[in-house]
């Protein structure tokens, strides 16, 4: 039972200013299904945020459709969450009124905002920090906020676009176990867009592969890891293998990607 | 000096009223020293004794709030209409390209040149002094906020509609409070040209107000009342400008963390 249906989807970005128009993404094909952990991995520059985009419904695909639950995307909702790379909060609300405004557009109480509010304050262990402004937070803070603001909106499918890029190397460690854990809890449906190949084998029960520009899916790898997960799993003889494999795959594509920028 | 280091709220207020005593200085020692002749610049003792003069026998008190209140009520007038416009155009492409290239022809004309047909259509009462003002402030507002709010962060906008935000959530919660410290900024710098603005009214066909009473003065050749009057200006202005600034940091304090 497939929750997301990308079907023949490619993005041509119009030509500016008497160039060629940029091919971002050659149809493509794609089923996700309901509760599984995706990684789209891929070099920079091939596709990944444009196909996420299309799929939150800020961009449209030039060919093609995409199904959510069998109903045809045609713009942004709130049944798709979407964690950006860069820093998106609101910096006029504090942490706890950014994590309740999904809540508040679609017209639910104060009270229960709040309370929804505190619970995933509590999840992304942020409880101090609620009336706090965005500003005065670290980047991985800055994240966790802008997970827990997708998830108290309760989504049908969870987007993230290389959420943890900018972050250090052990922070980002701390926050994939976070949202690891949060996942193997609640099992929503989660994309998760990625260039580091550790961060796409420990997060996924699945990795897809995207090769260089123009972009399209060159491998769709299943991660058969035992869930929970704990970091340990990372030095393991099958996550070491995956990895390499992975890398393989990768590397050709990133060899490409260098002689085309 | 290191560039951009910053420095103590102490040492900056020194350094603030100490431009001030040398200014105070300068003009002191030339019309004490006799460098300029006393027809020209009154030296500052002259003045303060006729600003005490206007204060205490000429009612001068009155025309300062006269001068206050008309440019106050011109400029909020100006601001209920502005505001809201420029968030519209801002906000809506297909109203900023309707009124965009008439505000921006509007914007350049001068104020001043009104004041004639103004007088006209107005008589010379206190509705033509509101409308030099009015006129005066209005198009640059409506520009300028058009402006900040054209250019709120995209990626805030798309964070909003990804969480369900719908076009007037959108433009409720996340445009206007992301522009609102831009826009109070705006305000402020808006009203301070409002000010040049109230001056030029009176000065032409007026009974009260600095701008009548420097007028007056020049026929007298009372420098010291001119350079008094164009003081006490400068000093509202510095203080209306203090409060917005303490206003704006009061109603917005996350745009200075
Ligand atoms: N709005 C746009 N207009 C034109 N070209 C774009 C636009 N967005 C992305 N592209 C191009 O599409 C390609 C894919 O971009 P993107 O999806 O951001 O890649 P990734 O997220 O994998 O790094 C890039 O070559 C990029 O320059
Ligand atoms: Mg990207």
């Amino acid at each position: 039972m497939s929750k997301l249906v990308i079907e023949n989807v490619s993005r041509i970005f119009p030509a500016v200013g008497g160039g060629t128009p940029t091919r971002a993404l050659e149809p493509t094909n794609l089923c996700v299904a309901d509760n599984d952990f995706v990684t789209i991995l891929g070099p920079s520059g091939c596709g990944k945020s444009t196909l996420l985009r299309m799929v939150a419904g800020l961009d449209r695909p030039t060919t093609g459709r995409i199904l959510l639950d069998g109903r045809a995307i045609t713009g942004p909702g709130a049944d798709r969450g979407m964690v950006f790379q860069s820093y998106t909060l609101f910096p006029w609300l504090t942490v706890s009124e950014n994590i309740s405004f999904g809540l508040r557009e679609r017209g639910i109480s104060p009270r229960e905002r709040n309370a929804i509010a505190g619970e995933w304050l509590d999840k992304v262990g942020l409880t101090s920090f609620a009336n706090h402004f965005p500003k005065q937070l670290s980047g991985g803070m800055q994240q966790r906020t802008a997970i827990a603001r997708a998830l108290a909106n309760s989504p049908e499918i969870l987007l993230l676009d290389e959420p943890f890029g900018a972050l250090d190397n052990q922070t980002r460690a701390l926050m994939q176990e976070l949202l690891l854990g949060i996942w193997e809890r609640e099992r929503k449906t989660v994309i998760f867009v990625t260039h580091d190949i550790e961060e796409a084998v420990f997060l996924a029960s699945r990795v897809v592969v995207m090769s260089a520009r123009p972009g399209r899916i060159k491998a769709d790898v299943a991660v058969d890891l035992p869930h929970p997960r704990h970091y340990t799993i990372k030095t393991s003889p099958e996550f070491s293998a995956l990895k390499a494999r992975l890398t393989e795959e990768i590397r050709v594509e990133a060899v490409l990607a260098a002689e085309v920028h | 000096m290191k560039p951009l280091a910053p420095i103590s709220s102490s040492a900056r207020v020194v350094l603030g009223i100490s431009f001030f005593i040398l200014f105070v200085a300068a003009w002191s020692y030339a019309t004490f020293g006799g460098f300029v002749s006393k027809t020209f610049l009154a030296n500052p003792l002259t003045m303060l004794r006729d600003g005490w003069w206007l204060l205490t026998t000429q009612g001068f008190l009155f025309d300062i709030g006269m001068t206050i209140w008309r440019v106050i009520g011109g400029f909020v007038l100006a601001a209920l209409l502005a505001v809201p416009i420029g968030i519209l155009m801002g906000a809506y492409k297909p109203i900023e390209a309707f009124l965009e290239p008439f505000v921006s022809f509007a914007r350049y004309l001068p104020a001043s040149a009104f004041i004639p047909l103004l007088i006209l259509w107005a008589g010379i009462g206190e509705l033509q002094k509101l409308l030099v003002i009015f006129i005066g402030s209005v198009f640059q507002l409506i520009l300028m906020v058009a402006v900040t709010v054209g250019s709120v962060r995209r990626d805030l906008v798309e964070a909003s509609l990804t969480l369900g935000a719908r076009d007037a959530g959108v433009l409720k919660r996340v445009l206007i409070p992301s522009a609102a410290p831009g826009i109070a900024e705006i305000l402020r710098l808006v009203l301070g040209w409002a000010w040049t603005y109230v001056i030029v009214a009176e000065l032409i066909g007026s009974s009260s107000g600095i701008g009548h009473m420097i007028i007056d003065s020049q026929a007298l050749l009372a420098t010291g009342q001119i350079i008094f009057g164009i003081i006490v200006i400068g000093i509202i202005g510095l203080i209306s400008d203090y409060a917005f600034k303490a206003a704006n940091r009061a109603m917005f304090p996350w745009s200075l963390i």
